[in-house]
């Protein structure tokens, strides 16, 4: 593919010049891409709080134990912790301290996004609260866990950068949006790269929440099965090192070829039932990447199993693609992260275009006949040379990204 | 990078509007800071006019009154929300009931807790299908939002609304993050030069050299220091006099944003905007 944009509507793309993913699949990218293969699920019923009803969450194991310490221990929190594991993964860190030796500190932009923060660390304060004063334990750190920020500072701490940063946080799309945010910072010459991702992790606020809305599946979720009863919560964080395209890109080199942004206009936690919206960010993430519908090789769908939420999609997706683009939502693998599935997603379509494979759908068993798009059941090998992703979230946020081998 | 603003909105105590405001913040009259009055928005159907919450009311009501200052359409205008927190009752009082023996969260109360609350409420009111960010950077909230929504106006050429607001918590949260009063603000930003905008502004990402620019009234310097959307006064300051003016914003430690402003006055628009066609 030509790497040039084909007009002065497209986006300038950008090099994933590395990345990296944690989530209930394992750390990293080889055991990510081995349980997409073998089809795992690491969905597992949760054991997480005491909840008084039955659901299945894709937990982390072994962040309860890990706490951060020295300089960091002030940041302390279950994000920031998964955030600390993540950089770890793949020489991650390594590749970033590489680029600041190239830009310089200040030159580095951190854009990240979460829902939840470390807002599990406010649920422990106030279960903790002075019973004569109301006061929360002196030792509760506001703005290095509760703010949304906090990842952002304590990311750009860990890495050592200086330059631009700060946190998105719309719902389920945040981690997709922050791809644009970087596009933009780099074009303005705010930054000449940037780390984007994040985290989000199980919390008390979002299991309940979730509960609450009537959208928990009380078994593994099955995206666009015809028996689907909603979502599957997990925790992820994932990150990626973005910069222009230069000399050392190969034909292997996965690029951001474009963003797509659009809002629902219609409710808040509620998709529009036409998939308008969704639409209108995969329009939009196509004429950024100068592509036609028919030149996508597959669509990670958001997909969280919800009766509304996959029907709406499906129909956007159909109504664009038609029955011939392959797709599937890997929400069945690692549940619904939330503010971390954008990036998550688009580390497995990486994946899936360096490794030539085409994701499946673990636990869905009976593809709903209501739903037209081509769905992939069962993972296979396939040739991927360009992928679309999207998010969608509360408020009506959607957001897709295109993705694609630079040659 | 440089953008015209179009437009201008505003919310705050002793600031009841951006109009009412101009002679405060251009040092013509004296601030009393009487506490933030937020309005009802129109922009919402009156059931959930009652119910909003205080970051929607504060968000949608600066955001209305600077679209009506450009007099450009809300509905087809990308957005950029900033603040430095959620609703502060909103995640009080969901930490309390999951602090209790049987929790049971309101399903409104979930959605309202996130941070784009503000935006799909904007969203809906306006009718707008057009991009739409929130983000935050705690203190640093508002410079944060003013360089996405200056990128964004460079990247699409076109205007952009950037709303940044902030809201107090109520204790024990107040104990351990205090925020000043209630303010928000809002400005359109367009591709500059405009024939309609009655400032240009020119946008300078820098490392930190010195101290931010603050207010010469003890009041307004007080409510720029406790409450992060009110970070933004210097630049509205600067707007309100309609003479050039060179101000810093302070963000995060180690950068400030450098911003220089011109009136419409001083420079020739009529031949600007014929080289720009």
């Amino acid at each position: 593919m030509n790497a040039t944009p084909k007009s002065a509507s497209t986006m300038p793309p950008l090099a994933l010049s590395d990345f990296t993913v944690v989530t209930s699949l394992g750390a990293g990218r080889a055991r990510t891409i081995a349980a997409l293969r073998e089809g795992r699920s690491g969905l597992a019923p949760c054991a997480f709080d005491r909840l008084p009803f039955p659901t299945y969450t894709g937990e982390i194991a072994g962040l309860d134990a890990n706490g951060l310490d020295g300089e960091l221990a002030a940041f302390d929190c279950r994000s920031n912790r998964l955030a600390a594991l993540t950089l770890q993964q793949d020489g991650f860190r390594q590749s970033v301290a590489a680029a600041r030796e190239r830009y310089g500190a200040g030159r580095i932009g951190v854009f990240l996004g979460t829902s939840t923060s470390g807002i599990r660390q406010t649920e422990a304060a106030y279960r903790r609260r002075d019973p004569a004063s109301g006061r929360l334990p002196p030792e509760f750190d506001y703005a290095r866990t509760h703010n949304t920020y906090s990842l952002a500072w304590f990311v750009r701490t860990v890495l050592e950068l200086s330059g631009p940063a700060f946190v998105v946080s719309t719902a389920c799309a945040a981690t997709a949006k922050v791809f644009g945010s970087a596009a933009r910072m780099i074009a303005a010459g705010l930054c000449d790269a940037a780390v984007v991702g994040g985290a989000d992790t199980l919390c008390a606020t979002t299991l309940y929440g979730f509960q609450s809305l009537g959208v928990m599946a009380d078994e593994p979720c099955r995206p666009f099965d015809a028996e689907r009863r909603g979502l599957s919560l997990g925790e992820a964080a994932g990150f990626v090192l973005l910069e222009r395209p230069t000399g050392r890109i190969d034909a292997d080199t996965i690029l951001l070829r474009g963003v797509g942004e659009s809002s629902d206009a219609y409710h808040m936690s509620s998709p529009h039932p036409d998939g308008l919206g969704a639409r209108l960010a995969m329009e939009r993430a196509l004429a950024a990447a100068g592509l036609e519908p028919a030149e996508i090789d597959y669509v990670n769908l958001h997909g969280t199993a919800t009766l509304v939420g996959d029907a709406a999609e499906d129909r956007a997706v159909f109504d664009l693609f038609g029955a011939a683009t392959p797709c599937s939502s890997t929400k069945g693998f690692a549940g619904h992260t939330l503010g971390a599935s954008g990036v998550v997603e688009a580390v497995i379509c990486a994946l899936g275009i360096r490794h030539d494979f085409l994701p499946g759908s673990p636990h869905t068993r009976n593809v709903d006949p209501a739903l037209r798009s081509q769905y992939v059941r069962e993972g296979r090998r396939a040739r991927v040379n360009r992928v679309m992703s999207n998010s969608f979230g509360f408020g009506g946020a959607n957001c897709s990204l295109v993705l694609g081998r630079a040659a | 990078m440089r953008v015209a603003i179009e437009g201008a909105g505003l919310c705050g105590p002793g600031l009841a509007n951006w109009a009412a405001s101009l002679p405060i913040l251009a040092g013509q009259q004296d601030h009393v800071p009487t506490p933030t009055h937020v309005p009802t928005s129109d922009l919402l159907p009156a059931n959930e006019r009652r119910r909003a919450v205080h970051t929607v009311r504060l968000a949608l009501a600066v955001g209305a009154e600077a679209f009506a200052g450009a007099e450009c359409d809300p509905a087809v205008t990308p957005t950029v929300f900033a603040s430095s927190g959620g609703d502060g009752e909103t995640i009080h009082e969901i930490l309390s009931v999951l602090a209790s023996p049987n929790p049971e969260l309101s399903p409104t109360r979930f959605h309202n807790s996130v941070h784009n609350t503000p935006a799909g409420y904007w969203g809906i009111g306006t009718r707008s299908q057009a991009p739409s960010s929130s983000l935050c950077c705690h203190d640093d909230s508002f410079v944060a939002g003013l360089l996405e929504a200056a990128a964004l106006v460079m990247a699409e050429r076109r205007r952009v609304a950037l709303i940044a607001y902030d809201v107090q918590y109520p204790a024990p949260l107040s104990m351990a993050r205090s925020i000043g009063a209630p303010f928000a603000t809002a400005l359109v930003l367009a591709p500059a030069p405009s024939t309609a905008g009655f400032a240009h502004v020119a946008l300078t990402l820098r490392p930190a050299r010195g101290t931010p620019t603050t207010m010469t009234s003890p009041t307004l310097e007080a409510l720029r220091r406790d409450t992060p959307a009110a970070r933004s006064l210097p630049l509205l300051a600067a707007l309100a006099r309609r003479s050039a003016a060179e101000l810093t914003l302070g963000y995060l430690a180690e950068m400030e944003l450098a911003l220089a402003v011109t009136p419409p006055s001083s420079l020739n628009v009529g031949r600007t905007a014929a080289v720009a066609k």
